[in-house]
C-alpha cells in the first residue's frame, strides 16, 4: 500500500495541530486582555521597581526583554509540554497516537498554533513598555540580536518536546512539576535582571534552559552596558548546542515513553 | 480464508501497587476480512482493552495479535495508515471548531491533501444528514450528531479495518439506526472493508453482525453467527415473566426443577424474569414459586431466543447482573 512520505505527514501535522489555535486566537478574543494586556502591567509592575531603586537605564530594558521572552517560555510549558495531559482526559491523545503522524508533529503543531499569542504578547510589551518607559536600544545589535532570539526560541521548543514527553509518562504529577517549577525558572534564567548577578554556579544550572544563555546574549546586543556573564560567542555556541541536544534527545525520549505509555496503558482513557 | 484480526493467547494484565487485574485472559480471535464482526459483553468484560491492542495503543502482556496481517505490536506504524477507531461518547477534538474544520484536521494527521479530504467530508456530512451543520461549532452539536461527526471522522482516511467500541452508547433511537445504517452503508462499498463492532447491546449486535465473539471476564465464552449462537438456547423455551417488585426471588427461580437458565432485569418499575425452561412442566412450578413470593404477575409471554438468552445460558447469569458482580 502507498501512502503519503513521513515527512507530508509530519508537516500536514504540523499545520492543522496549529488550526484550532489560530481559530480559538480569532474566535475568541479574550485572550487579548489576558495574555497582553495582564502581562503588560506585570511587566510595567517591575519597571517601577527598579526607578523607584533609581537603576540604570538599561535595568528597564533588562525587564522589557525578560517580559519578551518570558511570553514564549510560557508558551512552551502551558501551551506545549503540558497539553498531551489535557489531550488524555479529553480523548485526543488516543486519536493522536493512533494516526500514522508523529507526536513530535503534533507537539510543534500545538507551539506554532500558540507562537501567534506569544508574538502579539511580546510585541506589546517590547513596543508599549518601551515606548511608555523611553528605553532605547543598541540599533547595530538589533539584527544579531534577531538571529540569537530565533536561536533561542528553537532550542526552546526542542525543550519543551522533551518536557512533553516525560509529561506524558508521569501525567498529573508531571504537570504539577511544572507548576511548581515556574517561579524557580523566572529566577534562575534572569527574567527580570542579569543572570551574572546569581553567580557562576547558579547562574551555570540556570543556563540549562535555553532562554538563560539567549536572553543573556541579546541583553548583551541591545542593551550597551549589560554586566557579561559569559562571553556572547559562547552563549550563542551553547544555544545551537541546546537545540541539537534537546532534539536529539526529546526524539529519543518521545519514542521511549511512548512505547512505555503503550505499556502501561497511559494513552487511553479506559481500561477494560 | 483471508484474515483481517487474529490474535493467539492474547492477555492483557493492568498493575497497580495493590491489585493486578486481568482484563483479557488468553483469547483467542479470527476474524474474516469482510465481515461485521462483534465484540459482545458486559461493562468490564475487556473488550475496550482488546480493541486498544488492536489498534496499536496498548502493548498486551503476552500473546500475538495481527491486524490486516500487521503485528501490533512491531508493525504499527505502518498499521495506523490502515485502520480507524471511534468510540461511543467521544468527546473528543476542539469545541471552537467547525464541523468541518475538525473532520479536516483529522485528515491531515494521516497525510490527506486537503482538496480530496474536503470532498470526501462534504459527501458524508451529507450522506449522514450533517451537511447543514457543517459550519456549526463542534460545542453546538447534540450527541447524536457529535456520534455522527466522529464516526465520518473514521471513515473520512478510508480504512481497511474499522474499530467501533460502543458507537451507539447514550444514543436515541434515532441516531443509533442512522449510525448502524452508515455502517451497513460503508461495508456493502467494498467487500473487502472490516468492522469489529464492540457492543453490549445485544439487539445490535443480533442485527450488525455477520459474528459475534461472546466476551465475559476477558475469555471469549462463545463464537459464532447470532443465528448459532441462539440455537444454542433452541431447545428450551423462552418465558418472560412479569412480576411487581418484591424481594430476591432469582435464586429460587433457579432452584425450580427444568429451569436452565434464568435472569432478571428491571423494566418500567417491574421485575422482568427470564426464563429458559427445559421442558413445559417447569412453568408450574415456577408459578408455585411466584405465588409463594407474594408478588404479582403482570406479564407471561413466550417468545423467540435472544442473544441475551445465549448469554444467559453460557455465563449462568445476565448482563445486568454480571456487571455488578
Amino acid at each position: 500500500m502507498s501512502h503519503p512520505s513521513a515527512m507530508r505527514i509530519f508537516l500536514k501535522t504540523i499545520v492543522a495541530r496549529a488550526y484550532p489555535r489560530f481559530v480559538a486566537a480569532y474566535r475568541n478574543r479574550a485572550w487579548l486582555i489576558t495574555e497582553t494586556l495582564l502581562p503588560l502591567v506585570g511587566t510595567i509592575a517591575m519597571i517601577y521597581v527598579y526607578r523607584a531603586l533609581h537603576a540604570p537605564a538599561r535595568f528597564l530594558g533588562f525587564v522589557v526583554l525578560g517580559g519578551v521572552l518570558l511570553a514564549f517560555w510560557q508558551n512552551v510549558i502551558w501551551a506545549m509540554a503540558t497539553q498531551f495531559f489535557w489531550d488524555r482526559g479529553a480523548g485526543n491523545l488516543e486519536l493522536f497516537a493512533m494516526a500514522p503522524t508523529s507526536l513530535a508533529a503534533i507537539l510543534l503543531g500545538m507551539a506554532l498554533g500558540g507562537a501567534y499569542v506569544s508574538l502579539t504578547r511580546a510585541a506589546t510589551i517590547l513596543l508599549v513598555a518601551s515606548v511608555l518607559f523611553g528605553v532605547s536600544y543598541s540599533l547595530s545589535g538589533l539584527l544579531p540580536a534577531l538571529g540569537v532570539f530565533v536561536l533561542t526560541i528553537s532550542a526552546l521548543y526542542c525543550l519543551g518536546m522533551l518536557l512533553a514527553s516525560l509529561f506524558l509518562f508521569y501525567q498529573r504529577e508531571a504537570w504539577q512539576l511544572a507548576d511548581a517549577m515556574q517561579e524557580p525558572i523566572y529566577f534562575l534564567s534572569g527574567f527580570y535582571f542579569p543572570v551574572r548577578s546569581l553567580g557562576a554556579v547558579v547562574g551555570g544550572v540556570g543556563s540549562l534552559i535555553p532562554l538563560t544563555l539567549g536572553l543573556d546574549a541579546i541583553r548583551q546586543l541591545i542593551l550597551p552596558g549589560t554586566p557579561q556573564f559569559i562571553p556572547l560567542s559562547v552563549e550563542v555556541l551553547a544555544v545551537v548546542a541546546q537545540i541539537i541536544a534537546y532534539a536529539a534527545l526529546s526524539q529519543i525520549s518521545l519514542r521511549y515513553l511512548e512505547r512505555q505509555a503503550r505499556q502501561d496503558a497511559r494513552l487511553i482513557l479506559r481500561s477494560t | 480464508m483471508d484474515i483481517a484480526v487474529e490474535t493467539r493467547a492474547l492477555r492483557r494484565v493492568y498493575r497497580s501497587r495493590n491489585q493486578e487485574v486481568v482484563a483479557l485472559d488468553g483469547v483467542d480471535l479470527r476474524v474474516a476480512r469482510g465481515q461485521r464482526y462483534g465484540v459482545l459483553g458486559p461493562n468490564g468484560a475487556g473488550k475496550t482493552t482488546m480493541i486498544k491492542i488492536l489498534v496499536t495503543l496498548l502493548l498486551p502482556s503476552s500473546g500475538e495479535a495481527r491486524v490486516d496481517g500487521l503485528d501490533v505490536v512491531h508493525q504499527f506504524r505502518e498499521l495506523r495508515h490502515r485502520i480507524a477507531m471511534v468510540s461511543g461518547g467521544e468527546n473528543v477534538g476542539f469545541g471552537m471548531l467547525k464541523v468541518k474544520e475538525q473532520l479536516w484536521m483529522f485528515s491531515q494527521f494521516y497525510g490527506m491533501p486537503s482538496a480530496p479530504s474536503k470532498r470526501r467530508i462534504g459527501e458524508l456530512l451529507e450522506r449522514l444528514g450533517l451537511s447543514e451543520a457543517a459550519d456549526r461549532r463542534v460545542s453546538a452539536l447534540s450527541s447524536g450528531m457529535r456520534q455522527k461527526m466522529n464516526l465520518i471522522r473514521g471513515l473520512i482516511t478510508n480504512p481497511r479495518i474499522l474499530f467501533l467500541d460502543e458507537p451507539t452508547v447514550a444514543l436515541d433511537v434515532g441516531a443509533a439506526r442512522d449510525v448502524r445504517d452508515e455502517v451497513r452503508r460503508w461495508m456493502a462499498e467494498d467487500p473487502t472493508r472490516t468492522v469489529i463492532l464492540t457492543t453490549h447491546y445485544m439487539m445490535e449486535a443480533d442485527e450488525l453482525c455477520d459474528r459475534v465473539a461472546i466476551v465475559n471476564r476477558g475469555r471469549i465464552v462463545a463464537e459464532g453467527t447470532p443465528a448459532e449462537l441462539k440455537q444454542r438456547v433452541q431447545q428450551n423455551a423462552i418465558v418472560d415473566l412479569q412480576l411487581s417488585p418484591g424481594g430476591r426471588l432469582l435464586d429460587a427461580l433457579r432452584a425450580v426443577e427444568g429451569v436452565a437458565a434464568a435472569s432478571v432485569t428491571e423494566q418500567d418499575g417491574l421485575d422482568r424474569f427470564s426464563l429458559q425452561l427445559s421442558n413445559d412442566a417447569a412453568l408450574g412450578g415456577v408459578m408455585r414459586v411466584v405465588e409463594g413470593s407474594g408478588r404479582q404477575i403482570r406479564g407471561v409471554q413466550k417468545r423467540e431466543p435472544t442473544l441475551e438468552d445465549a448469554f444467559v445460558k453460557l455465563v449462568g447469569r445476565g448482563m445486568a447482573e454480571e456487571e455488578q458482580a
